[in-house]
C-alpha cells in the first residue's frame, strides 16, 4: 500500500461543493444491475453499448464470448506477459525446480535454486496481472465473471508446491475455455490438469500392491475423490458414502503425471499409469463399473456430471453467485432442470438465469466480494491502471488475495462471508486511495525499473497524475445511489466526493 | 504453511470526536478471558498427543509415527501412555506446571468428514444442524454480564469467522505487520464525511460504526507508549508467533477484551506429512512457538486466561499410501492457561485396535467437543446452565469429568 502522507497530500485538493447531476430513470438502473452482475460493474462505454442494443441482446452477446472482439488495450497488455502462452510442461522445466543433478553429475547450487524460486514468482505475478486486466478491460464480462465463479468452484491454491507454476495455465486451459461450455468437459479438464492433480494429491494415489506401488506412490489417497464429489459435483448432501469415496479413489488410481514429458518440457503432463491402477471391478454410487483402466475414471466423471444432485448443486451455486445469497428455490429448481435437460450446457442454464424475473428483480441484493469491489471501483473510476500490484494488494488486505484461498472450497461470495467491521473501514480506506487518484498513479519501484509492459493509447502514462472525476462517476452510477447517499455526498468537499461514492454502502452492493 | 496470508492485513484508524468517550472509563481489574484457536484443515491429533503405549499406533503408521519417548526424535512423555510431538517442547514447562491439559478422542458427534460441514458444526455449536444462524461464541458473548464495549470480543483476521456471527458486535482485526499504521480515514475531514455517509440503520452502516469504534480503541492500544517500549526495536516475527505476540500485547493493554478467536490453516496433510520432522512438524513448531509466546507475553493476565485449541476432526489412524493421512474422526483438544488443572490427559481413551476404531478406520469420539468448552464457560466465565442451553442448545447433558479441568 502507498504511504499515508502521499494519500493525504492528494486529499489536500479539497475544494468547493460541486452540483451533482439529476437522477436517471429506472431502465438505467436495470442496465447498471445487468452490468454489475454479468461482469464487474458499469463503465461509461458499457452503458452506452447496452443502451444502444438493449439488455436482451446484450445478454445474448455475452453468452457467446468468442464472437466479442477484445480491444488492443487488453490484447497488448496480455501479449506482454510472456509466460501466459507456455504449456504446463514448459512452465515446469523453465520455471520449476532445477534438475536434481546437472549433466555432469553436479548438484545445483543454493544460488541456482533460489534464482529459480524467484523466477517462478514471475509466473504467478503474470497470471494475476492477466486475470485483473481481463476482468477490467475485456468486453467479455460474463466470461470473466464465470471464470471467477468456476475458479472458486474448482479452487486451487497457488502456494501449494508446484501449483504456483500451473495456476494461470489451469485457469487459461481448463477453466476459461469451458466456462460457458458443457459441465462435463469442464469437470474433465480440471480432473486432468496438473494443478488439480497436484493440489488434491491424486497424482500420487496408487493401488496398494500394484506393480509400480513404491515410495511416495505406495497407496491410496482419497483427497481428490472426496472433494470432487463434495465440492465439484454432488454436494455434501448429494447422497454418497465413505465407501463411495474410497471406491472413487480406487477408480482414479494412476491418474497422474507423465514424468518424462515433465522433464522434457513438452507434451501432456497428464498421463494414466496402468501399473499403479486398481484393476478390480467396482461399484460406485450403486452402479457397477467393470475393471477397464483409465475408462473407469471417464465413466465415473459421466456419472457425476449427469447426476441430479450435481445439477441441483451447480444450479444453487450459480443462483447464489448471480442472484441472491439465499436464492429463490423455484429458480434453483428451474436451473437444475435446464442443466439436466441440456446435458449440462452451462450456456443454456445461464440464459435461463439471466433472463429470469428473479434475476431482474434482485437489484442490490448481493454484497460485493473484495475481488468484485476492487474491480468495480476501478471500472467506475474510468481510468486505466498503471500497475496491478496495488490492487492485488488491496484484495489481499480485504481478505481475498488472488489465487490464495488455501482450501478447496474456494472463496465464498455471500454477504455473511465478507461484511465485517474491519473490512468496512478497510474498504472506505481503499475508496479514498482510488477516489483521490493516488492509488491509480502508483507504480511499485520494482516495476518502474522493469521494461514497460505496454504503451498503448488507451491507458494513461505513468508520468501523469491521475484525475478522477466525481461528477463522471456520479453520472455513471447515479440511479444506483440512494437519496441518503447523494445527500451525504453533496454535503462533502468536492475533493472527497469520488471517494465517498466508491466507499458508499450502495456501491458495496450490486 | 502458517503464512501471513491467512491473516491478511488491514489499515488503521484513530480517535474520532464523533464517536465520543466510549472507553473513557476502563474496566476494573483483569477480566476473565477465553481464547479459542481453531486449526482449520484437521490436524493429525495422533501425532500431536501420541499414544505411544498403543502398539497399534506403530503398526498403523510405518513411516510417520513419532517414536517412543527416550530418544532425541521421540515423543516427550506426558504420562505412561501419551507423549507430545517433540517440536512442541516449548509447551512442556506448561505441562510440568500443570497448566496444560489435553482431551483425547474428542470431537463432534456428527460423522461428517467434510472439512466445511465439520467446521460449521464446531463454529455454530450445533453438530448435525447446519441451519443454526449464529456462532456459539456470539451467543456466549451475548450471555456475558456487564456493559458492552466495542472490543469485548475480537476475531483475528480481516473477515469475521462464523463462530462469531450473530447479533452482538464483534471487532475484527488483521494482526499483520503494523496493524496500527494510519489509514486515510484517520484524517478528521475524511472521517466525518464517511460518518455522515454511514449514518443510516442497515447492516453495512452498523458494521461501519463498529469498525470505526473498535479500530479507534485497538489502534490507541497498539500505539501506546507501553506498547512501543514492549516492542523494544525487535524485528517483527513471522507467522503465528508474530500474531500471537501482537495479540498478547493487545490483550494486556485492552481490559475490555474477553473473548478472542483466531484460526490457522494448513493442516490437511494428505501427503508427506512427515514424522518428527517435515510438514506437520513445521506447522506444529510455529503453533507451539506462538502459544508459548502468547502465554509468556500475557504476563499476569495468564492467570485469568484459558486458551483452547480445536480442529474440525482428526485424521485416519492408518497412514495412507502417500505418507499422509486422510480425513478421520476423533482428535485431541488442547486446553491451557492459569486456571487450568493440567498435567493430565482428560477423556476416555477408546484404543486403536481395529475393533475399537470408528467405522473400522478412525479414532472414536468419546468426548463431545462441547463438553470441555461448556466446562470452561461455566467455571471460568461463571455462566449458568440456562446460559449454556443458549450457547450449546441440545448439548447432551452427561458432560463427563470436565468440571475438574479448571480450578474452582
Amino acid at each position: 500500500m502507498i504511504a499515508a502522507s502521499r494519500l493525504l497530500a492528494a486529499l489536500a485538493i479539497v475544494g468547493l461543493i460541486a452540483p451533482l447531476p439529476a437522477r436517471a430513470d429506472s431502465s438505467d438502473l436495470q442496465i447498471i444491475h445487468v452490468l454489475n452482475r454479468i461482469g464487474f460493474g458499469p463503465t461509461a462505454e458499457a452503458i452506452a453499448h447496452v443502451k444502444e442494443i438493449g439488455i436482451d441482446r446484450y445478454i445474448d452477446e455475452q453468452l457467446d464470448p468468442d464472437a466479442i472482439a477484445e480491444p488492443a488495450a487488453l490484447t497488448n497488455r496480455l501479449a506482454a506477459l510472456d509466460t501466459l502462452g507456455l504449456g504446463a510442461a514448459q512452465l515446469f522445466t523453465k520455471y520449476g525446480p532445477p534438475p536434481a543433478e546437472t549433466n555432469d553429475g553436479m548438484k545445483p547450487t543454493q544460488e541456482a535454486v533460489d534464482a529459480r524460486i524467484k523466477r517462478a514468482d514471475t509466473i504467478l505475478q503474470q497470471a494475476r496481472a492477466a486475470r485483473l486486466y481481463r476482468a477490467l478491460y475485456s468486453p467479455r464480462q460474463l466470461q470473466e465473471a464465470m471464470v471467477d465463479f468456476w475458479f472458486n468452484h474448482f479452487n486451487v491454491y497457488a502456494y501449494n508446491g508446484f501449483d504456483s507454476l500451473w495456476i494461470g495455465n489451469f485457469e487459461n486451459e481448463a477453466i476459461r475455455p469451458n466456462a460457458l461450455g458443457h459441465f462435463r468437459d469442464l469437470l474433465l479438464a480440471t480432473a486432468h490438469h496438473p494443478a488439480m492433480l497436484f493440489y488434491l494429491d491424486n497424482q500420487t494415489s496408487t493401488a496398494p500392491g500394484s506393480p509400480n506401488a513404491r515410495g511416495l506412490f505406495a497407496g491410496l489417497n482419497e483427497n481428490y475423490a472426496r472433494e470432487i464429489m463434495e465440492l465439484h459435483t454432488l454436494g455434501a448432501d448429494g447422497g454418497y458414502t465413505q465407501e463411495d469415496v474410497t471406491t472413487l479413489a480406487r477408480i482414479f488410481t494412476g491418474w497422474g503425471f507423465d514424468y518424462r514429458n515433465l522433464s522434457a518440457g513438452s507434451g501432456s503432463v497428464f498421463a494414466f499409469d496402468a501399473s499403479r491402477h486398481d484393476s478390480s471391478d467396482k461399484i460406485f454410487l450403486g452402479q457397477r463399473i467393470p475393471a477397464s483402466g483409465e475408462d473407469e475414471g471417464f465413466t465415473a466423471i459421466d456419472i457425476l456430471a449427469k447426476s441430479p444432485s450435481t445439477a441441483h448443486h451447480i444450479a444453487f451455486e450459480l443462483a447464489q453467485y448471480f442472484v441472491a445469497d439465499n436464492p429463490p428455490p423455484a429458480l434453483v429448481d428451474r436451473l437444475a432442470q435446464r442443466f439436466l435437460d441440456s446435458d449440462g450446457d452451462i450456456k443454456v442454464v445461464m440464459k435461463t438465469l439471466l433472463t429470469s424475473a428473479e434475476f431482474r428483480d434482485s437489484v442490490s441484493q448481493k454484497y460485493k466480494t473484495p475481488y468484485q469491489y476492487v474491480l468495480s471501483a476501478l471500472r467506475a473510476a474510468g481510468v486505466g491502471i498503471k500497475s496491478p500490484t496495488p490492487f492485488l494488494g488491496a484484495m489481499a488486505e480485504l481478505g481475498m488475495p488472488l489465487y490464495l484461498c488455501p482450501t478447496p472450497d474456494g472463496y465464498k461470495n455471500t454477504e455473511d462471508a465478507w461484511l465485517s467491521p474491519a473490512s468496512t473501514t478497510a474498504r472506505t480506506n481503499f475508496a479514498v486511495s482510488v477516489g483521490s487518484g493516488a492509488l491509480l498513479a502508483y507504480v511499485p519501484p520494482s516495476e518502474l525499473l522493469a521494461p514497460r509492459l505496454v504503451a498503448d493509447k488507451g491507458i494513461p502514462d505513468a508520468a501523469n497524475p491521475v484525475a478522477i472525476s466525481a461528477v463522471a462517476i456520479e453520472r455513471l452510477l447515479g440511479p444506483s445511489l440512494s437519496d441518503r447517499t447523494r445527500a451525504a455526498i453533496a454535503k462533502s468537499p468536492a475533493g472527497l466526493q469520488a471517494a465517498l461514492i466508491l466507499g458508499s454502502p450502495d456501491f458495496m452492493r450490486k | 504453511m502458517l503464512r501471513r496470508d491467512f491473516f491478511g492485513l488491514a489499515g488503521g484508524a484513530t480517535l474520532s470526536p464523533l464517536l465520543g468517550p466510549v472507553w473513557a472509563a476502563r474496566a476494573d481489574g483483569p477480566p476473565k478471558r477465553m481464547i479459542v484457536v481453531m486449526l482449520r484443515g484437521a490436524v493429525d491429533g495422533l501425532n500431536v498427543v501420541v499414544p505411544y503405549g498403543d502398539s497399534a499406533y506403530y503398526d498403523s503408521r510405518p513411516t510417520i509415527a513419532i517414536q517412543k519417548p527416550g530418544s532425541d526424535t521421540g515423543a516427550l512423555a506426558l504420562d505412561g501412555h501419551f507423549g507430545l510431538h517433540p517440536v512442541l517442547a516449548q509447551l512442556m514447562p506448561m505441562w510440568s506446571d500443570k497448566k496444560l491439559a489435553f482431551i483425547h478422542a474428542a470431537g463432534s458427534p456428527d460423522p461428517s468428514r467434510s472439512h466445511f460441514d465439520a467446521q460449521q458444526y464446531i463454529e455454530n455449536g450445533t453438530p448435525g444442524r447446519a441451519t443454526t444462524p449464529d456462532g456459539w461464541m456470539n451467543r456466549l458473548l451475548a450471555s456475558l454480564p456487564g456493559a458492552r464495549t466495542p472490543t469485548d470480543a475480537l476475531a483475528v483476521g480481516p473477515v469475521l469467522p462464523f463462530i462469531f456471527k450473530g447479533p452482538v458486535a464483534v471487532a475484527n482485526l488483521a494482526l499483520g505487520a503494523k496493524p496500527e499504521a494510519p489509514m486515510a480515514i484517520d484524517h478528521p475531514e475524511v472521517a466525518s464525511a464517511f460518518d455522515r455517509l454511514y449514518d443510516g440503520a442497515g447492516r453495512q452502516e452498523e458494521a461501519y460504526r463498529q469498525g470505526r469504534a473498535a479500530r479507534t480503541q485497538l489502534v490507541a492500544d497498539m500505539s501506546s507508549d507501553e506498547q512501543k517500549m514492549a516492542d523494544n526495536g525487535a524485528p517483527p516475527a513471522q507467522g503465528f508467533p508474530a500474531i500471537a505476540e501482537r495479540l498478547a500485547q493487545l490483550i494486556a493493554q485492552d481490559r475490555h477484551i474477553k473473548l478472542v478467536f483466531a484460526s490457522l490453516g494448513g493442516w490437511d496433510t494428505h501427503i508427506r506429512q512427515g514424522g518428527d520432522k517435515g510438514q506437520l512438524a513445521d506447522q506444529l513448531r510455529a503453533l507451539g512457538n506462538g502459544l508459548a509466546t502468547l502465554a509468556n507475553r500475557l504476563g499476569p493476565d495468564w492467570s485469568n486466561t484459558v486458551i483452547t485449541v480445536i480442529s474440525e476432526f482428526g485424521r485416519t489412524v492408518h497412514e495412507n499410501g502417500n505418507g499422509g493421512t486422510d480425513h478421520g474422526h476423533g482428535n485431541a483438544i488442547w486446553v491451557m492457561g492459569g486456571p487450568v488443572r493440567g498435567g493430565k490427559i482428560y477423556g476416555e481413551w477408546p484404543g486403536l485396535a481395529t475393533a475399537q476404531l470408528y467405522q473400522g478406520r478412525d479414532l472414536a469420539v468419546t468426548s463431545d467437543y462441547r463438553h470441555p468448552l461448556a466446562a470452561i464457560v461455566e467455571r471460568h466465565l461463571r455462566l449458568d446452565d440456562k446460559a449454556l442451553e443458549k450457547i450449546f442448545p441440545g448439548m447432551p447433558s452427561a458432560r463427563g469429568n470436565f468440571a475438574d479441568i479448571l480450578a474452582a
